[in-house]
């Protein structure tokens, strides 16, 4: 979704900043990784930044906001905006390539098909890979996990347990 | 409209957070969060809004209270997961519900009586043991999975917008529970016989769901008819339920009138553990 990213040089630059902000409960990917920043602009009275919340009641969205407020600031930005939007409302879809090997690289499986193999009456079920042995023998052991965008899975091969970032 | 408060979008947020019958102000730009922002939602849409949240609030409420106190640790964590999306989806409501009015998310939630709130008598009903809970989730899951998917043909931008949110969490809300109830039903026989029970006590409370009154028909076009949600309900009830091989409950509907702020004897209890702490130290926030 790197088309998101400005044209206009001076709000690209914007744009640039906001998307260091990385996400409180997967540090290794950045708010642009997981399409949460969604648009960057400069405007006479400032600048204003938009973000979209994964989950609905995702609590790291006001930490994220925070982090980007204050990483424009230290960049010499003086009046900062920093608002939400729920529509188009956020999918997997949107998370990167880059963010998809940086969090299998961390450890955690990331979503492995289209947000749209979750609608209509056949729902595809697609093996999920371990991140550790890259072994495709691996178990669902709780659909809720550990944070609201993540399952908790179980490597037969390794025996390892592991998070999978849900398809969403 | 004892708590009428005016938000100024250049206030200060560090400044005064000036009291609006003791109750502070959060910081947070909500209006801001949603698309449409500044927009204020009819007193209608706003009442609409408030019976959604209400029951979406009500709801996280009882689910919270399984948090370390469910029967695996699996499900203590899909259960407070669910709670937690729910209360997502209760604030967002609210909020916008509170545009007409000039109050906050917390305004509502915290200092409106019993009589005031619009939720439905189902997300009342006892937590009582783990498959009590899951059949009345499996019942609201299944409601508001079509309620849902068809609130995002509506005319308001701000209720297209959370319910396209809402939809896909209430989705995973719904596979889980009937994943239960089918697991209750083949498991063993006490567990059958105790999912039957569970099943046909929270039964009575369904039909309120899908009554269309003034209201409703006010709003035609704007926001789905909700006896027009039935046939939907009925065909995910029925398809889980005879997968598990169980018969569809027989049960009087229950006079339910939450809608109009009449509630069922466990609504106070619930209110009271909900907002004792504000009311105890007004103006107190994290």
């Amino acid at each position: 979704m790197t088309t998101l990213r400005p044209a206009d040089p001076a709000a690209a630059r914007v744009w640039d900043i906001a998307a260091q902000v990385p996400d409180p409960e997967v540090p290794v990917l950045t708010i642009e990784d997981l399409g949460v920043l969604r648009s960057a602009s400069v405007g006479s009275d400032g600048v204003r930044v938009v973000l979209t919340p994964t989950y609905s009641g995702c609590p790291a969205i006001d930490q994220m906001r925070d982090d980007v407020t204050s990483k424009l600031r230290e960049a010499g930005y003086e009046r900062v905006e920093v608002d939400y939007t729920l529509s188009p409302a956020w999918t997997t879809d949107w998370m990167s390539e880059a963010g998809k090997h940086k969090l299998e690289e961390y450890g955690i499986a990331p979503p492995n098909f289209r947000a749209a193999g979750r609608q209509g009456p056949v729902l595809v079920q697609m093996a999920v890979k371990c991140p550790r042995c890259h072994s495709t023998s691996t178990r669902e052991i709780a659909r809720f996990g550990s944070t609201s965008c993540k399952s908790l899975y179980e490597c037969t091969a390794c025996l390892e347990p592991f998070d999978y970032f849900k398809v969403h | 409209m004892s708590h009428d408060v005016e938000l100024d979008p250049h206030a200060d947020p560090h400044g005064d957070l000036h009291g609006h019958g003791d109750v502070s102000v959060d910081e947070l730009r909500l209006a801001d969060e949603l698309p449409g922002s500044g927009t204020t939602a009819t007193p209608d849409i706003a009442e609409y809004a408030m019976r959604l949240g209400d029951d979406a609030l009500i709801l996280s409420q009882q689910l919270g209270w399984w948090v370390a106190k469910g029967p695996e640790l699996e499900e203590d964590l899909a259960l407070s997961n669910i709670a937690l999306d729910l209360l997502g989806h209760a604030r967002a409501l609210l909020h916008f519900a509170g545009t007409a009015s000039g109050r906050s998310e917390d305004d509502l939630a915290f200092w409106r009586d019993e009589h005031e709130f619009r939720n439905c008598w189902l997300v009342e009903q006892r937590n009582g043991h783990y498959g009590d809970t899951i059949a009345r989730q499996f019942l609201f899951s299944a409601y508001q999975a079509e309620l849902y998917r068809e609130l995002q043909q509506s005319t308001d931008p701000t209720l297209r917008a959370i319910a396209g949110k809402a939809e896909r969490e209430v989705r995973y809300h719904l596979d889980h529970s009937a994943q239960w109830i089918l697991r209750f039903a083949g498991g063993t026989d006490e567990s059958r016989r105790r999912i039957i029970i569970s099943l046909r006590d929270v039964w009575p409370y369904v039909d309120e769901l899908f009554v269309d009154d003034e209201l409703t028909e006010r709003l035609t076009g704007a926001v789905p008819r909700p006896s027009s949600l039935r046939a939907g309900f009925d065909r995910t009830v029925s398809t889980v339920l005879s997968e598990a091989a169980l018969e569809i409950p027989q049960a009087q509907p229950a006079w339910a009138q939450g809608r109009s702020g009449i509630h069922s004897t466990l609504m106070g209890h619930l209110l009271t553990e909900l907002q004792w702490l504000p009311r105890r130290h007004p103006g107190a926030s994290w």
